[in-house]
């Protein structure tokens, strides 16, 4: 049974405490960019990638970075890939 | 089977000759920028107004690309005119000469405005990293004795605001308004500073030798460093653009570097311009697919980028290049970090350029040695000093006179023999600390290197335990130090941990007070600390409880025989390390 959206998002947001524990998750305003709202860098983010890719089992082409703005937007995405699965 | 030299075509490139046969000389440079000697010289007036008196008025000096893709241009006339806006509304500030003016922002067209505008009225302007966390920021505006601040104004709320009290030198602080909300009564509103300034020409006479630039890097030992520039800097960018950058006035030329680094205003904002180049400035953080597509649509020919960019590229795979050629691109040129035979041979695959490493570093100003545009590159090699540069192999050791290694495939540290234009002339209050840097006529790089029978030198190591994590150097005592803030812990030791993608990623070993227990919610509180006060990119990416660290007996922390467990190297002998 693959992961809902809701779980998926649940995931999303515990990779992002994990990553930068810093971050109050629930001030992520989930249609604005999401590395505006949270201090990620470069590294920050193919950390999340690689975490996405572990914990939800979805490998992210780099080609695909562009889908990944908003918070909504990646949890559409990853949702998206799992049905395609 | 890869040869070991990929040649030049004859006539490929530019020749290294000056004029018409003019044989090299700093003053032979000066005059193609028609400096006299002991005229005045001016950065901003060399770069901007120069050319807005010229033919090239209405070219552009810079196509911004905002984050959504939005583009706009600025032509040579226009920033002539913006930058006269802004230093004049500095001196009506009360800015003067000599005073320190920061930036901390994005790479929007303001910040250009602000750097030029600065640099005009003869401040010195000195660039913030804008992934810094308040921590960073406080201790380089206490330190130069910052006299205004631009910034945005969610910086401002974010990072700035709650250590302004820390900071009385601070007089004003100017925002871009990115909130859309009223600013901050403490503040200036950007867009009404410039509406009310006058056009008037702002320049203020400087020479050669007067400060312009405040960099600040890091050591491996106490805070960081500001290393001064002067305006005379200008003839290493001018030259050193066409020499290792093959850049010329026609150019659409795209430089990665954030501003906030010595790359990117050396050669992001002062090379290009005193070209009279058009320059690409991108405000979004590195995204694969959209670098491509810049490189494609904004006809990019001359591409200065960094080994940690490319190699995320190259991870990327050759699908992201499958659009077709990019008939544009005529030179890609890299530093930060040296680059890897590899990446030298994947450019070649990938676009049919070769890629040709730089090497410099923020005290030294502008590029020293080079892959040059005429030569042949050895994949791998830092490449020979440029024209009016001489560099040796030393050895040098503490107590002991510095000796010169003539023997080829020697390793030493690198040195540079002082006097070229853009070498730094203080670190910001610390005379002491400057005066370590040389060893008579030689300035000292903390680079090992070798050089080979042909005059090629080849990157060893680090003399020291700084830490190169995706281009930027970083200290490890700053980082050590906010770990150290925290209540919990007795005492950190930072290095920087091998990495493919980014070079080094920073990793900490702390070990923590009596009675206080490792714990998963610890690591996350001090992790969360950390990334507070030093920014994403500063703080550490891994902690590890440890028992102990290793001292000198001087009680100093032994990072090499950190980093010598961390690689699993064998403790007795780690003088290789980097």
């Amino acid at each position: 049974m693959p992961l809902d959206q809701e779980q998926i998002r649940t995931t999303m947001l515990d990779i992002i405490r994990t990553l930068a524990p810093e971050t109050d998750t629930g001030s992520i305003v989930p249609d604005l960019p999401l590395r505006k709202q949270i201090d990620l860098d470069s590294m920050d983010w193919l950390n999340v990638l690689e975490a996405i890719r572990e914990r939800i089992g979805v490998d992210v082409p780099e080609t695909d970075y562009g889908k990944l703005g908003t918070l909504d937007n990646v949890v559409a995405y990853l949702a998206s890939r799992l049905a395609e699965s | 089977m890869r040869p070991a030299v990929i040649r030049k075509t004859r006539g490929e490139g530019q020749t290294l000759a000056m004029g018409a046969g003019e044989p090299f000389s700093w003053a032979a440079v000066g005059r193609e920028l028609g400096m006299a000697p002991g005229s005045a010289v001016n950065m901003a007036w060399l770069a901007v107004d120069r050319h807005a008196a010229s033919k090239l008025a209405d070219k552009p000096a810079f196509r911004f690309l905002a984050e959504d893709g939005r583009r706009s241009e600025i032509s040579y006339r226009e920033l002539a005119r913006l930058t006269d806006r802004f230093g004049n509304a500095l001196k009506a500030l009360g800015v003067q000469k000599g005073d320190c003016v920061f930036v901390f922002c994005g790479r929007c067209c303001e910040l250009y405005v602000a750097v030029l505008g600065a640099l005009k009225i003869g401040a010195v302007v000195s660039p913030l990293f804008p992934a810094f966390g308040p921590e960073p920021v406080r201790n380089r505006v206490a330190q130069a004795a910052g006299r205004l601040l631009v910034t945005t104004a969610s910086a401002y709320r974010r990072k700035v605001a709650p250590i302004r009290g820390e900071l009385p030198s601070l007089r004003h602080v100017v925002l871009i308004d990115d909130l859309g909300g009223r600013p901050p009564p403490e503040t200036l509103d950007w867009q009404t500073m410039l509406a009310t300034a006058s056009d008037a020409p702002a320049l203020v006479s400087t020479t050669a030798d007067d400060p312009a630039l405040l960099h600040f890097t890091s050591g491996t030992t106490g805070a960081p460093k500001g290393a001064l520039h002067v305006h005379g800097a200008v003839l290493v960018h001018f030259a050193t653009a066409r020499w290792a950058l093959d850049l010329r006035p026609d150019d659409v030329f795209w430089c990665t570097a954030d501003p906030g680094w010595v790359t990117g205003m050396s050669y992001g904002i002062l090379a290009p311009l005193l070209v009279g180049a058009t320059s690409v400035v991108d405000a979004a953080d590195f995204d694969a697919a959209r670098w491509v597509s810049i490189l494609e649509n904004e006809g990019v020919n001359v591409w200065y980028t960094a080994p940690t960019a490319l190699r995320m590229l190259i991870k990327a795979g050759p699908a992201m290049f499958a659009g077709g050629a990019l008939p544009a691109l005529r030179f890609i040129a890299s530093v930060g970090e040296p680059l890897n035979a590899e990446a030298v041979w994947w450019g070649l695959e990938t676009f049919g350029l070769p890629i040709h490493d730089t090497w410099w570093q923020t005290e030294t100003g502008g590029i020293m040695v080079a892959n040059a545009v005429a030569d042949d590159i050895k994949p791998g090699a830092m490449g020979r000093p440029l024209p009016g540069i001489v560099a040796h192999v030393v050895r040098h050791r503490a107590g002991e006179p510095v000796e010169v290694i003539d023997t080829p495939d020697t390793v030493g540290e690198l040195a540079l023999e002082t006097g070229w234009p853009s070498m730094f002339r203080a670190y910001l209050g610390q005379p002491e600390r400057y005066r370590e840097c040389f060893a008579g006529n030689l300035y000292l790089s903390g680079d090992l290197v070798r050089r080979d029978a042909d005059g090629c030198f080849w990157f060893v190591g680090r003399g020291d335990d700084v830490i190169k994590s995706a281009g930027h150097l970083i200290g490890p005592f700053e980082v050590e130090s906010v770990l150290m803030e925290h209540p919990a812990v007795a005492e950190a030791g930072v290095i920087g941990k091998p990495d493919p993608v980014a070079g080094e990623t920073i990793k900490a070993f702390v070990t923590l007070k009596r009675a206080v227990a490792a714990s998963e919610a610890l690591r996350a509180d001090l992790l969360a600390h950390a990334r507070r006060r030093l920014g994403a990119a500063i703080a550490p990416k891994e902690i590890a409880f440890v028992e102990c660290l290793p001292h000198t007996r001087s009680g100093k922390i032994m990072r090499r025989l950190l980093k010598a467990r961390e690689l699993g190297l064998p403790e007795g002998d780690n003088s290789m390390l980097e």
